[in-house]
């Protein structure tokens, strides 16, 4: 039933190489984030996520051995098809949720966090509206 | 808002029992004590009756530990069935509930229960109803098709049954120990968060997803690998007939989808028992995420509901209509286009939730735009039977009534996916018809064509005729009653989840839709008493391998299919081999070589039962419990992966003997 396949499982040097990388990538920004360097938060969330996806095709290539000829191109057809979901997905929740922030009819103790979700990226990846929502009474 | 977490049962809370009291015995409600005295009266009577015919050995050996693929199919469409009824049942409540609470009148069914039967409704017909029914024909018919002996991985397959049965079997013990969710299917919060839904019903609703979710996602993966990899010697991927390019675009749908469903799921279980603010309005959160994140999976859900259907009438109407399926490249193309389409719709579930005007455009016009790959399918259909030599068999009746409904029910879906018209009918009755329309005129009339199409195949005899056409059109006559006056009523402004209503006008609509839905009952029992009848009348119904003159590989195995399908590989050169292979006096040769195949194995139904006993420990807070579970599920998957006898070889003789008793010809 089961045909042997040609996929490899990688060489040593190319796993310690992807760990040493993933590594590096998950230090920078523990240290962002407990270091505090002086810099605006939405610059912090870029750096923190722009490196979370360069450690995402870290992990695919040098763990999951992605490559163009794997299974015949399969599973970079199936990658591709992940990756046009994922940024079908994210872009569009992120423009979803800032528009319906915009949109969003102030209330009273709102003012202050709703106008720094609009001045800022889309309300979830706010932190700076942490401190505000904890402390505030909301009307139900 | 957080402070408000201490008022959960946790205040009961003992280390031996958890939240778990005799209080949580509903024995005060005399529905629910009739429900148990049937259920239980039934229960007992088949367990007599079993161990009186001797027949817990057979089922333990033939079927429950079983990894072939048609079995395991099969054990879908019967757990499906079940949960049918149970569905049907909080259906008809609701129906009769309605024709009665009109002008001050309250009905029978208090508002705490109601909204627990229309959330079980939903849940149970969506998750455990309509998703067994298209697991279990794609896992009957998709090998088959594509000439191969089972799934790629069959223990992943038998796991991934039991696993969807621990979900079930956890909604059904909340009827009877503590309570269901009453949030509706979807479960938004804040309403189903901490603050809002105390108690266990929400916790049952979560954990019987998240384990049944496990089984989805992986019989998906499942699926699609053996598309890929098992495929017939030959057979390219379009050759492959369209029932399975459905089944392949519904499990990438499955692999892609129901990942983010786990994930809403789980950030909610954080939310509900550690104390996080994904959801909540405290400290960042937002419920509206929720909205959003369930609906990018709840969209393509419902495609990977229709796709398989779509790829079952493909299958009747060529073989009904004598003639290859017209447009089979344009088919697979729509079916494609759907797939990647069904992705960029989800927002018109919540036009009304306050996106401005260019966010509701983009979706209503992608909305608009999906409804055309559909149609360019309903056209495929007709041109296929146009000019063919049509034969009404009930298979076809119910692909005709699906053409007829299902256009009904797309085209109220397009007025729906104008923004400036949902704002009016959005979480009206209009709704519920509407998507109601596409379900069981789509889904349901598709099952029913399935089970008759492949009845045959399954067992080796045909379902009776006019028992199968009686209900067609009891099923047909009563969705139409049942849900035009839905329509009509959602166009006065009627809401959904109504327990009570003052307005009389609006009786007489309900009172018509609680007639068409005892229409529907009696089409229910008439194909239940049907499977019994041509059970018992199985000499006189029986047929050869191929009743129906069918055009695909599966119809080359026997009736039943040996446990090895196909006795030599088949070598595929086209489209509709099997119509090629009778075209040339299909014969095996008879050169049979042994047959590699799985061996059955117990793991999968004693992780699902370990996997139940985890989810009600955790619905209650009986952690010692949950704990011991989950160790022992962990230790169980790791042991199992030290088992190296899992496959033998079937000797020659054995083929050979089997072959010579078949009904092949």
């Amino acid at each position: 039933m089961s045909t042997p396949t040609t996929h490899s499982h990688g060489t040593m040097g190319k796993l310690m190489m992807g760990f040493a990388m993933s590594i590096i990538l998950t230090i920078i920004p523990f240290g962002i984030v407990m270091g505090d360097p002086a810099m605006s938060s939405n610059m912090k969330i870029g750096i923190i996520m722009g490196l979370g996806a360069i450690q995402i095709i870290v992990h695919l290539v040098y763990f999951l051995h992605l490559d163009t000829k794997g299974e015949g191109g399969w599973t970079m057809a199936a990658t591709m098809l992940a990756i046009v979901i994922l940024v079908i997905v994210m872009a569009g929740s992120l423009w979803v949720m800032h528009n319906m922030n915009e949109n969003m009819m102030p209330m009273p103790n709102d003012m202050k966090a709703l106008m720094d979700a609009q001045g800022g990226e889309a309300m979830p990846l706010d932190m700076d509206n942490m401190e505000h929502g904890g402390t505030e009474e909301t009307g139900h | 808002m957080s402070t408000e977490v201490t008022h959960s049962p946790q205040e009961t809370w003992s280390p031996l029992f958890g939240r778990l009291t005799l209080d949580w015995i509903p024995y005060h409600e005399p529905i629910l004590v009739g429900t148990f005295a049937g259920v239980a009266i039934g229960g007992l009577i088949v367990l007599a009756l079993m161990t009186y015919f001797r027949l817990w050995a057979p089922l333990w050996k033939n079927w429950v530990v079983s990894i072939d693929h048609k079995k395991i199919g099969i054990m879908y469409m019967v757990l499906g069935f079940i949960m049918f009824v149970r569905g049907f049942a909080d259906a008809i409540m609701m129906r009769l509930q309605q024709a009665l609470a009109a002008g001050g009148s309250e009905g029978y069914l208090p508002p705490h229960h109601f909204d627990q039967v229309f959330t079980a409704h939903g849940v149970i017909m969506i998750f455990f109803v309509a998703m067994a029914f298209i697991t279990g024909i794609m896992n009957f018919v998709m090998p088959t098709q594509i000439g191969a002996r089972d799934v790629a991985f069959p223990f992943l397959n038998n796991f991934a049954f039991w696993m969807t049965v621990a979900g079930a079997l956890l909604v059904n013990i909340s009827l009877f120990i503590g309570e269901f969710a009453r949030v509706g299917w979807l479960a938004f919060p804040p309403l189903s968060g901490a603050a809002y839904s105390t108690g266990p019903g929400m916790d049952y609703y979560l954990w019987a997803l998240q384990i049944a979710g496990i089984g989805t996602t992986l019989s998906g993966v499942n699926l699609l690998v053996t598309i890929f990899k098992m495929r017939a010697p030959g057979m390219k991927l379009f050759d492959m007939p369209v029932f399975t390019w459905t089944a392949l675009c519904t499990n990438v749908l499955i692999v892609a989808a129901f990942p983010v469903l786990t994930v809403s799921l789980a950030l909610l279980l954080l939310d509900r028992y550690v104390g996080t603010h994904f959801f909540t309005n405290d400290l960042g959160g937002n419920a509206m995420m929720y909205v959003n994140l369930i609906w990018i999976w709840g969209h393509p859900e419902v495609y990977i509901l229709i796709l398989p259907i779509f790829g079952v009438f493909s299958e009747v109407v060529a073989t009904f209509s004598g003639k290859p399926l017209f447009g089979y490249k344009t088919m697979v193309w729509a079916t494609m286009a759907i797939m990647v389409l069904s992705f960029i719709v989800w927002l018109h579930h919540f036009f009304t939730m306050g996106s401005g005007a260019a966010v509701n455009t983009f979706f209503g016009i992608t909305t608009m735009i999906i409804a055309v790959p559909t149609g360019v399918k309903i056209f495929n259909w007709l041109f296929t039977m146009y000019k063919g030599n049509v034969r009404f068999e009930v298979p076809m009746l119910w692909t005709t009534g699906f053409i007829v409904t299902f256009v009904i029910g797309g085209m109220t879906g397009v007025l729906l996916a104008i923004p400036p018209v949902d704002f009016q009918l959005h979480n009206s009755l209009f709704l519920i018809a509407h998507f109601h329309n596409v379900i069981i005129g789509g889904v349901v009339f598709g099952v029913y064509a399935a089970v008759t199409y492949w009845w045959p195949k399954a067992f080796g005899f045909k379902l009776d005729d006019r028992i199968g056409k009686a209900s067609f059109w009891f099923w047909f006559v009563g969705f139409y009653l049942a849900f035009m006056p839905l329509y009509a009523l959602g166009l006065m402004g009627v809401t959904r989840r109504m327990q009570s209503y003052m307005d009389q006008a609006w009786q007489i609509y309900f009172v018509i839709a609680l007639i068409g839905a005892l229409c529907i009952f009696t089409g229910i029992l008439l194909a239940f008493f049907n499977f019994f009848y041509s059970t018992i009348n199985r000499k006189k119904l029986a047929c050869g391998s191929d009743p129906w003159n069918a055009r695909t590989l599966e119809w080359a195995t026997q009736s039943p299919p040996a446990y090895y399908n196909f006795p030599e590989d088949v070598h595929v050169r086209g489209k509709d081999e099997f119509w090629r292979m009778k075209q040339e006096g299909f014969k095996w040769s008879g050169n049979y070589s042994p047959i590699h195949m799985p061996k059955n194995t117990a793991t999968g139904v004693v992780l699902g039962a370990m996997a139940l006993v985890f989810g009600f420990a955790m619905v209650w807070y009986i952690w010692w419990l949950a704990i011991i579970s989950f160790v022992l599920m962990i230790g169980t998957v790791i042991a199992h992966t030290f088992n190296y006898n899992r496959d033998y070889y079937i000797p020659v003789s054995e083929i050979a003997e089997i072959e010579s008793k078949g009904t092949v010809a």
